[in-house]
């Protein structure tokens, strides 16, 4: 692949900010800023990271026939060929974390879909998917249901998107907009932040509290530099987005999960509504509701090193001694758990947390154990307190 | 007692047939926090170039050279429970090892400070 990098709109934005960019799913990105990926990590714990994610696809699928308090039911039912989640009564405003599937119920992507509030906008999904998979994304939708005229399909080229994550996110928000502050996880909103109009979503990839702000392009730069003001927001990089993940037990497309895995190998069943476990009706469904009722051969678990040494990705998993039974799909550092954290595929007989393990880095067989996930204890927001 | 730098940006100090070794300062910025450390056995030998020590940042784990031929006499073991220590005073507190050296003549040829610091401005 010699296409050349893209850059993001805020690029001038995190140069000067001193950001490391390196090259991520095509695009210049800042991997970290001077705090250092550690820091970064630990601050956006703390108080609130802002990171900028506008590498990633997003994109309207749109019912055909015209948008109204009806139209929500036929792109749904469009789309839930193509994804094992509850989207036909998936609530206005509301937002829900699913995975495109292929043809034999592998996994091609994970996505958020979300469903407008408003009346005249009944009838569109807003999807967000990753940007290393976007354009297969992109082609693969059109394919399925553009071409057969179940759904248009309009994808924005033209904004960006910004996550402001960790435990000080909603208070830094709800100073623009005060209803922000009681906003259910996984909900969106069209709003204003300073006046600038907004698809405020209350999710992210931390294991945090947190908003993602899709903004179009002419006026991030205001929103971040606003956002960027604030004595508890700092700039956070892909080092601590990777790091803040994985601790949280959140996978990362292309490593923890693949086309050769499927909801089911995944540890994804969640991601699969009640309704659809019993009606089918998606792709793959024949061959994920086996393995739902029977059981995956191998299995996405956690696993926590006994010792100091990281296993990184492709590390053997393997018995007490020394046959491989699996693989590392994400490993390193985790600065909140202050140790070496990993998720891998293991067999099913290996997949009970507290299973002994062991791992193999550079030829030394390192102890390890199967671990629940997340390794951090979540701070979603779960209503108010009061 | 001066020192001595790799292409692989790490340092040698000799004090006798002593050659206490590390990595650079520079070489630990572009780390960035160092999370573990993997030493060699006393006793063991290393030829000019071969992998000797293991370091991970929270980014990625690189291997450390023997910049020289020789013998481990001695290990940096508090780097095991505090790698950070490396990041802390790399060209110090945050050495790795202590190798008895086979050819002296091997430290004279690396490159001296400046001609270091020449090279990571230009190389």
């Amino acid at each position: 692949m010699t296409e050349a990098l893209k850059k993001l709109p805020l690029d001038s934005l995190h140069r000067e900010l001193g950001g490391k960019v390196v090259p991520f799913a095509g695009y210049e990105m800042p991997v970290q800023y001077p705090m250092g990926v550690k820091d970064e990590h630990l601050w956006t714990r703390a108080k609130a990271g802002l990171f900028d994610v506008s590498h990633m696809g997003q994109a309207w699928l749109v019912n055909p026939h015209g948008l109204g308090p009806q139209a929500h039911d036929w792109v749904a039912t469009c789309l839930e060929r193509l994804v094992p989640g509850e989207i036909k009564a998936l609530g206005r405003g509301r937002i829900r974390y699913s995975l495109l599937l292929g043809d034999d119920g592998g996994i091609l992507d994970d996505l958020m879909i979300t469903r407008p509030a408003a009346d005249d906008a009944q009838g569109e999904l807003f999807l967000v998917v990753n940007a290393a998979v976007k354009d297969r994304d992109f082609a693969y939708l059109k394919d399925h249901l553009v071409t057969t005229n179940q759904a248009d399909l309009t994808i924005e080229h033209d904004r960006c998107l910004l996550a402001l994550q960790g435990p000080k996110a909603a208070a830094v928000i709800a100073a623009m907009d005060p209803d922000a502050a009681t906003m259910p996880f996984m909900s969106m909103r069209e709003t204003q932040l300073n006046g600038i109009d907004v698809y405020l979503s209350r999710c992210g990839y931390t294991g945090e509290d947190g908003f993602e702000i899709s903004v179009p392009n002419t006026h991030a730069e205001t929103i971040a530099r606003t956002l960027l003001t604030h004595e508890d927001v700092a700039p956070i990089g892909l080092g601590a987005r990777d790091s803040l993940r994985l601790e949280a037990g959140l996978c990362l497309y292309g490593h923890d999960m693949t086309p050769n895995e499927s909801p089911v190998s995944a540890a994804l069943t969640f991601a699969i509504g009640k309704r659809r476990k019993i009606e089918g009706g998606f792709l793959g469904a024949d061959r994920i509701l086996r393995e739902q009722a029977q059981g995956a051969d191998m299995i996405r678990v956690g696993i926590k090193p006994d010792g100091r040494a990281p296993a990184r990705e492709g590390t053997s998993i393997t018995t007490g001694n020394g046959i491989e039974i699996g693989k590392v799909t994400s490993g390193g550092f985790g600065p909140s758990v202050g140790g070496p954290i990993a998720m891998g595929y293991v067999p099913r007989s290996h997949a009970v947390p507290g299973t002994d393990v062991m791992l193999d880095i550079r030829g030394k067989l390192h102890p390890a154990r199967v671990a629940d996930l997340p390794f951090i204890q979540p701070g979603y927001y779960r209503g108010p307190t009061s | 007692m001066t020192t001595k730098y790799t292409e692989d940006h790490e340092w040698v100090k000799v004090d006798g047939n002593i050659a206490t070794i590390g990595i650079t300062a520079h070489a630990a910025e572009q780390l960035g926090d160092v999370v573990f450390v993997e030493l060699p056995e006393i006793g063991k030998s290393f030829s000019q170039g071969d992998d000797m020590a293991v370091v991970e940042s929270v980014k990625a784990a690189s291997d450390v050279y023997a910049p020289v031929q020789g013998k481990v006499v001695e290990a940096n073991s508090a780097l095991v429970d505090a790698p950070e220590g490396v990041n802390e005073a790399p060209e110090a507190g945050g050495w790795f090892v202590r190798l008895e050296l086979a050819d002296p003549a091997q430290v004279e040829a690396l490159m001296d400070e400046a001609a270091y610091k020449e090279f990571i401005a230009h190389g």
